[in-house]
Formats: structure tokens, sequence, C-alpha cells
């Protein structure tokens, strides 16, 4: 045991006193929030106090709006405002009703210099579509102003909840975009970790036989032991790894929201409630309407649940696949192309992992993404895609503990087949063994 | 570097000087050790024992099974059949291994790991503590002037540097069984001197020392007991000067001030003549020295020199393999 954790040591050790890590840890973050802090930067700029003349002859409006903080819209200014000298009066857009001035199509249309937020898009949108929608009322339907508030107060505080009833007792919120977004994100990046951190056991491996340092430690410790000991300390690695982002990104992003002005989440918060469905014409900006949205929806995402599976996959999925890259490694030697052939057979998996994830996203109820999810080759990447749609919504409980229990046991059998595999394939040195000899090795009964 | 020669005062004639105390007991004895892989016998009933302080020359060519049974010894393979006692006690290799320092033919270190840490890395392994390895392995590095390669990394050093940092990392634990296979590949006579010395000091501190080789001018020079192995099976042991008797083919050589006018005799025939000065005789079977001397006094011929040519380990190692296939497929373990 002793020796186990000596070996550890010096793996997780050696790798995180490395440059690289110590780089690729803390900059990753870095430009995460470097990223997000630019948006944020630029969200803020461009909303500094609109002031917006509206060009309505026509009498589209019969009474002045009423602005927002951050917007402020003229009805008709005096002295007229135009194109030419909008800014000069202290504009920074000018907008045009149909057939009005110089825009003769029936379209709303918005002159300006610099290019507006979306939110502020959103919100001048709204603003109209309030205004006409006042007008009808009062002038055909003559409604008093203080009535249609209360309708419209009314019809406001409707909000559509999406209750899925699923085989537990609980009911889930099934935000489905943020949940594919965050199943996307989780299975891709559980793919990613079990390609580096395996390739990282890998080289490891072959280095200690290139090195021909193998059989001087193997005389002081159990192959087992030895082949143990990298492929925990390299999980290690990863977990310190993991835990340093989401600490760090925590802590940035916890900083960057807190110089995002109040003012400006209000917003957002108001933008995202006046878009109302598919009505909206948004010239190619849905995109921007859907992070927006997704971002006061996160909240809908069982973050506890989410982290403590995704450390549970990785974990396991990395223990699972790292035998086996451990295996290949002790069976080839200088030459990275015997490697590249002899991996063949472990990434096909999770290549094929990611297809069905892929499949499983947009079907998280499917029957291929429902076994997939459970055969433990495919279940880290696939199981991750479908957590975030809730449990037990759409992954029922028996689903999720069979999942688990079965990646334990493929990672013991997995890890008991390498480590025969391993401890032949170490000290063997010339050509690189093919899959019928490593099958011997593992299978023999010695 | 300061460059100590070094006295060296073994050689062939002062064998016998350390011939094994056989009263004590063994402290390795391994029994009809086999070990078989599908396609061949690799270890094949092999039996040898090993006393405290001598050293013992493992000998054989390549692919004759060495390197599988010091793995057996070493605990790296189990044997399919027969048993080792180590120290008195059944062969327990967690334990044991610890007594033990192994020096494989393959043999290298972390390129990237400072020599410093992966010598106290390695000692650990072995079971020091980490004072205790920082304590010898500061005396060794001082003993072998490498005291300023601990910040180093391998890839610094050269071959024979590494050579010289392997065998500090072998015996750094004191263990009782020593096995070091081809130690001196790789290193000038300088420094092939220097770990001959240290060989022979932990010789004489009552270690065993396992020495596995195919050069055989340095088995003879440095071995108290042989064996030799061909093809899994031992062929040959016993002490050098035994098996040197064992294989002498009654060569002699004569030296004289000039040759007899008669040369032929019914004692001998002659193998070899040297100049006008010398010959090589073989005495022929039922003859003894005498007869053979008899002959040149009888002759007035003034014999300046007579002693027996033994015949050197080489010859016999080249006698008993040839003919055997040498090289046998190499890694063919399926």
């Amino acid at each position: 045991m002793n020796k186990i954790w000596l070996i550890i040591k010096r793996e997780y050790l050696t790798r995180v006193k490395n440059r690289t890590f110590i780089l690729s840890t803390f900059l990753t973050p870095l430009f995460f929030a470097a990223l997000i802090g630019i948006i944020v930067f630029i969200t803020i700029k461009n909303t500094d106090k609109e002031k917006v003349a509206i060009i309505d002859t026509s009498g589209v409006f019969k009474k002045e709006t009423d602005s927002v903080k951050s917007i402020q819209l003229i009805l008709n200014p005096v002295p007229v405002a135009d194109t030419v000298n909008y800014e000069k009066n202290g504009y920074s857009a000018i907008l045009y009703a149909p057939h009005t001035g110089i825009n003769s199509t029936n379209k709303w249309r918005l002159y300006s210099k610099k290019s507006f937020a979306v939110t502020a898009v959103a919100s001048i949108e709204e603003k109209i579509r309030k205004g006409l929608e006042n007008n009808m009322l009062m002038e055909r339907y003559s409604v008093n102003t203080s009535n249609i508030d209360s309708v419209r107060d009314a019809s406001r505080r409707i909000e559509l909840e999406e209750k899925r009833i699923g085989a537990g007792a609980h009911s889930q919120d099934g935000n489905s975009l943020v949940a594919y977004g965050v199943g996307y994100g989780a299975g891709f990046l559980i793919y990613i970790t079990l390609f580096i951190y395996g390739a990282m056991v890998m080289r490891g491996v072959m280095e200690e036989k290139t090195n021909r340092i193998a059989e001087v430690i193997i005389s002081s410790v159990k192959p087992f032991e030895l082949m143990m000991g990298k492929i925990i300390g390299i999980g290690a690695v990863g977990l310190t790894q993991f835990l340093m982002w989401i600490i760090l990104i925590t802590a940035f992003s916890t900083i960057i929201t807190a110089f995002i002005p109040h003012d400006l989440l209000m917003q957002v918060n108001e933008a995202n409630k006046s878009i109302p469905g598919g009505q909206m014409n948004m010239q190619g900006n849905e995109a921007m309407i859907g992070l927006i949205r997704a971002t006061s929806t996160l909240s809908s995402v069982n973050w506890w649940l989410v982290t403590g599976c995704f450390l549970f996959y990785f974990l396991f999925g990395y223990l699972f696949y790292a035998a086996l890259f451990a295996a290949v490694g002790s069976s080839v030697n200088e030459d990275p192309q015997d490697a590249q052939s002899l991996m063949f057979p472990i990434t096909m998996p999770i290549i094929l992992a990611i297809v069905i994830m892929i499949n499983a996203i947009t079907h998280p109820d499917s029957a291929l993404a429902t076994w997939s999810s459970i055969i433990p080759f495919f279940s880290p990447i696939v199981m991750m895609a479908r957590i975030p749609f809730g449990v037990p919504g759409t992954v029922p409980y028996w689903q999720l503990g069979l999942s688990m229990v079965l990646l334990v046991a493929g990672f013991l059998i997995t890890t008991w087949i390498s480590a025969k595999i391993y401890r032949t394939g170490i000290l063997l040195y010339g050509k690189k063994a093919t899959w019928k000899e490593m099958w011997k090795w593992a299978f023999r009964n010695s | 570097m300061a460059v100590r020669i070094s006295n060296i005062p073994y050689s062939v004639g002062t064998q016998v000087l350390h011939l094994p105390k056989f009263t004590r007991m063994p402290l390795l004895e391994v029994r009809h050790l086999k070990k078989y892989y599908a396609t061949q016998k690799a270890v094949d009933d092999i039996s040898f024992s090993i006393e405290p302080g001598t050293i013992f020359g493992l000998l054989g060519p390549n692919g004759a099974g060495k390197t599988t049974l010091l793995r057996m010894v070493t605990g790296i393979f189990f044997p399919d059949e027969g048993e080792i006692i180590f120290d008195g006690k059944k062969f327990q290799p967690a334990d044991d291994a610890v007594k033990i320092g192994y020096m494989p033919e393959e043999r290298g270190l972390y390129k990237k790991m400072k020599i410093g840490e992966q010598a106290m890395y390695l000692a650990q392994l072995k079971g020091l503590s980490r004072r205790d390895a920082y304590k010898k392995i500061k005396t060794w590095f001082n003993k072998f002037e490498m005291q300023t390669w601990w910040n180093k990394k391998i890839e610094d050093l050269s071959k024979g540097m590494g050579q010289k940092l392997q065998f500090v990392i072998t015996v750094l634990h004191e263990p009782k069984l020593i096995i070091l296979d081809e130690p001196f590949s790789g290193l000038d006579p300088v420094n092939s001197n220097l770990i001959k010395e240290e060989i022979f000091k932990l010789k004489q501190s009552g270690c065993s020392i396992i020495f596995s080789t195919h050069r055989m001018d340095q088995a003879e020079e440095m071995c108290d007991k042989i064996i030799l192995v061909n093809k899994g099976q031992k062929i040959l042991d016993g002490t050098v000067d035994d098996v040197k008797q064992r294989f002498k083919e009654n060569l002699f050589h004569i030296g004289l001030d000039a040759l007899p006018p008669v040369l032929m005799s019914n004692a001998f025939d002659i193998t070899a003549t040297e100049n006008n000065h010398g010959l090589i005789v073989k005495i022929k079977e039922g003859y003894g020295t005498n007869d053979v001397l008899q002959h040149f006094i009888q002759q007035q011929a003034s014999v300046k020199e007579f002693h027996e040519i033994l015949p050197s380990l080489n010859n016999i190692f080249i006698k008993l393999v040839e003919g055997t296939s040498v090289t046998r497929q190499f890694q063919t373990v399926v």
C-alpha cells in the first residue's frame, strides 16, 4: 500500500509540476472569463442611455409611449429630426413608422450609426407592438387606457412552465434548450477527457517501457501496483484540473457578475420577458435571444446532480478506459504508429459513443439512448448527455443506478484483463504484440 | 574527475583464495525450477545454490533462459514448477524484494526526472525511509564523485554515467542478494574497475552476487562458482577451478633454450611449436608429466618452463555451446 502510494505521488507530482499543466489549468478559465468579460463589456457599452426619435406622421402612436430607463423614446420631436441631424439633436437613433419620411415600406425602420444591443432592439419592438395594440384597443374598441394596462398585467403573469410526468414521484422542469446545451457540453467534455487522460496513461506506460525502467521498478513492486499507481495518479491530475477549473470559473464569474450593473440585469430580464415565442422577426438573432433566455433559466438545471454525476462518470469512465490504454501502451514499442493501430479498438467505442450522444441529445428517451447509457463502453458519454434532461423524469433512478453499477463492474473487469496483458507486455522488447497475443496473455491460465 | 587506478588483487591465479565456505547455509537455493512457454522451455529443471559472500556466475548464450531465470529469482515471474528458498525460507516476492537488488540487462531510468529525486523514489520503493534513502544516496554519490548530479536529468548524462547511477540504485538499500545482468556494458575501463572494486567489497561484506554475462573473461576473473545454461538447461556448474580441471585437455607448455633433435615421443603429441623455444604438447592417455620431462631431459634439452595449460572459460563455453543453435527466436512468449 505504501509502495502504490509512492507511485501515485510520483505520477501526480511530476505531472502537476509540469509547466504545461499549470498553464492550461490557469489559462483556460481565464480565457473563458475574458470572453464573458468582453461580451459583458460590449453589452454595457451598448446600453448607454439611448434616446430614439420616432417619426410617426401618420399617427400610428396616439400617445407618448412609456420609456424604460435605458431607452427613451420621443414621439415626433420638435424640432423635427431626420437622418442627417438626429445625432446633433442628441438622439442615438431615429425610428420611422411605415410610410413616413424616407421609409416607404410597411416595416418600421431604425436608422442608427451604431448597432444596437439585442436587448435594446427587442425592447423597441416591444414598445411598438404595445403602442399599436393600445391604439387599436382605444380607437376601435374604445377601451379605457387603465383597463388596457390591467388586461396586459394579467396576461403577462402567465408563464408557461413545462412539466413532465416521469416514472418517479416528482416531476421535473423540462427546459429542453438548457438541458440540450448542458448535456452536450458534459458529454463532449467526458469524450475529450477520456482521450486526453487515456492517452496520457498510454504514453506514461510506453515511456516506462522504452526507457527500460519498467523491469527495474517491477523488481520492487508488483506490475499491477505500478499500473494502478499510474492510472490513479493521472486520474488525480485530471480531477485536480477539473476542480481548479470549477473553483476558478466560479470565482471569475462571481467577480464579473459583481461588475455587471444592476440596471443591465433588469434589462436582460425585461428583454427575456418581452420575447413572446414565435411571432418575432428577429432577423437571425434567435440564437442570441436563446442565449439570453438560457442564462436566466440555467437555474432550472439541478447543478449538484449534474456536477456529481459528471465527476462520477469522468472518474469511472476514465478508470474503465485507462486500464485498456495502459494495456495497449505495454504492448507496443518506440513506434507511435504501432500504438495508433492497437489503439483503434479502444477509440472505436469512444467515437461511437459521441455519435450516439449527438443522437441521444435530441431523443433522450429513445431506446438507443437508454441502452447505450447503461452499457459501460458508452455510458459515461451518453448518460451525461441525458442527465440534464432530468432525473428521474427522463432518466429513471433504476437506469442511473444500473448504469453506475455496470460501469464500476466494467472498470474492475477491464482492469483485471489489462493487468494481465500489462504484466506480460511491459517486459517484452522487440516487435509489438498482435491482438491475438494480447488475448492469450489476458486469458491464459497462470 | 580524479582517476583512481585500482589495484585489483584478484586474478585467475588467486581464485582458490575465494572459494566459498561451504559450511554456511546458502542464501539462495533454487530447486528444479521450470518455466515453460507455449513454444519453448525457457527454464528446464535448473537447480543451484549460492552461499553468502560469493560471486555466482550465470553464463550462457543469448536466449539461453538467463533472463527468465533471473526474473523468477527476483519474483517478477512465477515458476511453473520447482521452488526457491531464500534466506532459509520459501521465497516470498512481496517481502523478500527489499533484500534483493536487481540490475536487469534492459535497464534505464526516467529521462525527465532529476537524478536525486529518481534515486530517492527508487530507494523508497525498496522500503527505505526518506531520511535513510537520502543519507545513503549522499554516501554513494560521494563515493562515486557524483555529488553534482543531484539536479541533473538522465538526458544530461553519458551512457557510462547512467550505468554508474544504475549500479548505485541497485545496491543502495543494502540487499543481501545482488543480481547484476551485464553490469559492465557501456562502461569504460576506469569505471569498470571502479564498479568491479565495489562488487568485491560487497562480496567481502557478505553479499551474494549473481553475475550474469556472456563475457567469459570477466566471469573467469570475478566468479567463485559458475553455472552454464543453454536452451533452458543447466549444462555445467562448479567452481571456476573445478570446471577448468574438468575440461582440461592435458595440454602443457614447455619452454626450452632450443628445440631438441628428436621431438616425437610415445608420451605426447605436439600440437604447436613456438619459434625455436617453445612447444605445446598433449600428453597421451596412460602417460604423466614426468614421462614428458624425461623425454626432454634425456635429450639434454634445458627445460626452462613447464606448466599446464588450462582451458579458458571462453573455450569451454564455445566447446559446449557450439553446434547447438545459439540464437533462439527471441520473445516468442505466446
